[in-house]
């Protein structure tokens, strides 16, 4: 539309024009039903209406909000989920359990390892089947290191967010460091797919070990380097401090899990109050704080990263020697030198490849770990099949962001940043 | 955590005028399992007299069958005491409707959106009830069992060039 052309002008324009698209054809029947001017009546009780993502670089990922704005005062948020909807619930439906690990890889894909051990455990419930010592222990430290690894990234684009960028090439230098070992303890830097039902996909040799020590003697020094330069600024402070306020009771009404709800006064944790895996064994804090901002959601996963360090020592220190794989030919992929050499073996790993596990009819079970980001669970109906019947993943991410719209009252349009990023959401996770 | 289970089945029992529910312990975690039309009143007497605070999660399940085809699995957690319970309900194949449970929490506003969804299970009561995923002018619910995993042609409006 040029400017030179009157009212009447467009419209006859646009409707001698051979085709126009849906939009022009809005703004045609807004023009003509004369109705432009009803929402500009009064000059200070205005709403603004601002549409905010999806593709924009500070809601972590697809994430679309609707912000309804008095002057520059936020008055009502809708978040927009969807834009990465892949349908993973259907798709586990249709394939064997071996076969959906990879897909776990990609629901919170800054922590794969942990979506890779919560799905298992889950399945392991349904098979009513247990790891062994060793692979129970390692499956711990990956769930350590994919907190860690999580946490760092978040760390990083929380303080870009407010205006900090050093600290996100800083934190994920670190990052950096754990993935190389992810890469010698499964293969790949990334989308790991290390878990198998019953066992691991490899053993942790020593060189992995070696690299995982080194690592955490090193870590705790660069950590303070990367606090010292936000905590004591005052921009950061002010950034942080009293925005983005909610409730114990909303906490808590709203569903959030993890740290956001340890920074709202409650010190629930999966890993202490419903023990998985080796966590009992272990001794660690879990750190709250009662301020419920901004500022205290990052002070929580702050003091989170030093427990998972202490963790780590720990397993490190307890990893027993021993086989990585259930003896329970039916349900346990067998190892693959053997499938090429035994008859059994071969029949076993044919029928588990290719018909998938079987658990008993109409089983069901859950399962919930503590992720980085809240409680990731797997509920599993199982109808005597290779496949499950129902597979729901209860993501963190997806309730944590929930409670957008509640910490959005009445916060400045440069809080919802900073808000944003204090959920710490994962887009892949909360479409799945 | 036994004794909080044991504590609510006395409160539930028949002798309080409680029928129909069901304990189990069919998955893990203790189930109760609830007629449709008691299911808003128990989920009140669990939150105010029991300290179960959270609904975490909302399994909708489509189990296939002629009558009673669906099931809504509420994953309910009381944060006081640290324990994790199911509460169960059977629903009808024709016209799946249960009670919205955001009087009592405010988490069911986005599980139940999202049951609705990709389910097809109306909440009486529930203040926003739109799509979760999938856009507004679609048509089906994709985790139906009668859905085809390859999705159906044509299903998707796109805007006209």
């Amino acid at each position: 539309m040029s400017l030179d052309l009157t009212k009447e002008e467009y419209i006859q324009e646009t409707k001698d024009a051979s085709h126009i698209s849906m939009s022009q054809e809005k703004i045609l029947r807004a023009l003509e039903s004369d109705d432009v001017r009803g929402h500009f009546e009064g000059t200070l009780d205005n709403q603004l209406i601002l549409n905010m993502g999806p593709q924009h670089p500070a809601t972590h990922g697809v994430l679309q909000l609707v912000v309804s704005l008095d002057g520059e005062s936020v008055v009502g948020t809708i978040p927009v989920l969807g834009y990465l909807h892949r349908g993973y619930e259907k798709l586990a439906e249709n394939m064997t359990f071996h076969e959906f690990i990879p897909h776990t890889d990609r629901l919170d894909y800054l922590s794969p390892l942990a979506n890779n051990v919560g799905y298992v455990l889950a399945i392991e419930k349904l098979l009513k089947i247990e790891a062994t010592e060793r692979a129970q222990w390692i499956r711990t430290m990956c769930c350590e290191m994919a907190r860690l690894a999580s946490h760092l990234v978040w760390m990083g684009s929380m303080a870009m967010d407010v205006g900090a960028l050093t600290v996100f090439l800083w934190t994920f230098t670190e990052r950096e460091k754990i993935l190389d070992i992810l890469d010698i303890l499964t293969g790949v830097r990334f989308t790991t797919s290390y878990t198998r039902i019953g066992g691991l996909a490899l053993d942790m040799s020593d060189e992995c070990k070696a690299r995982l020590v080194a690592f955490l003697d090193q870590f705790i020094p660069k950590l303070e380097n990367a606090r010292n330069l936000i905590e004591r600024n005052k921009i950061f402070i002010n950034r942080c401090e009293g925005v983005g306020y909610i409730s114990k009771e909303d906490a808590m009404s709203l569903g959030l899990t993890g740290p956001n709800l340890r920074a709202a006064g409650v010190g629930n944790d999966l890993r202490v109050d419903d023990p998985y895996l080796k966590y009992r064994e272990l001794d660690f804090n879990v750190p709250t704080a009662t301020e419920s901002d901004v500022l205290a959601r990052y002070y929580v996963r702050v003091r989170e990263m030093y427990e998972t360090v202490k963790l780590l020592r720990q397993c490190l220190q307890k990893l027993p020697k021993g086989p990585i794989n259930t003896p329970d030919a039916k349900q346990v992929l067998p190892d693959k030198g053997e499938v090429y050499s035994k008859m059994e073996e071969l029949i076993h790993d044919f029928m588990i490849v290719n018909f998938g596990n079987t658990p008993e009819k109409g089983v069901e079970a859950y399962q919930a770990i503590e992720a980085a980001k809240g409680e990731l669970g797997f509920y599993a109906i199982s109808d005597g099949k290779g496949y499950p019947f129902r597979l729901k993943i209860r993501s963190p991410s997806f309730t944590n962001l929930g409670a957008l719209p509640t910490m959005m009252k009445g916060a400045m349009i440069s809080d919802i940043v900073a808000i944003i990023g204090s959920i710490d959401p994962v887009m892949g996770e909360a479409d799945k | 955590m036994a004794e909080l289970i044991e504590k609510i089945k006395e409160k539930l029992s028949e002798a309080n005028g409680f029928n129909g529910l069901v304990f189990t312990q069919n998955i893990n975690y203790p189930m109760i399992e609830v007629p449709k039309e008691r299911l808003l009143e128990v989920c009140k007497i669990l939150r105010d007299e029991f300290q179960v605070e959270q609904l975490r999660d909302l399994v909708s399940v489509d189990r296939f069958t002629k009558n009673e085809r669906f099931e809504c699995i509420y994953n309910l957690y009381s944060l006081t005491h640290s324990t994790r319970m199911f509460i169960r309900v059977r629903l009808e194949s024709k016209n799946p409707e249960v009670d919205s449970l955001w009087p009592v929490w405010q988490s069911a506003n986005w599980t139940e959106r999202e049951a609705w969804d990709m389910m097809g299970i109306k909440f009486i009561g529930h203040p926003d009830l739109r799509r979760m995923y999938m856009m507004e002018e679609y048509e089906y619910h994709p985790l139906r069992k009668d859905y085809p995993l390859m999705g159906l042609p044509g299903a998707v409006t796109l805007p006209k060039k």
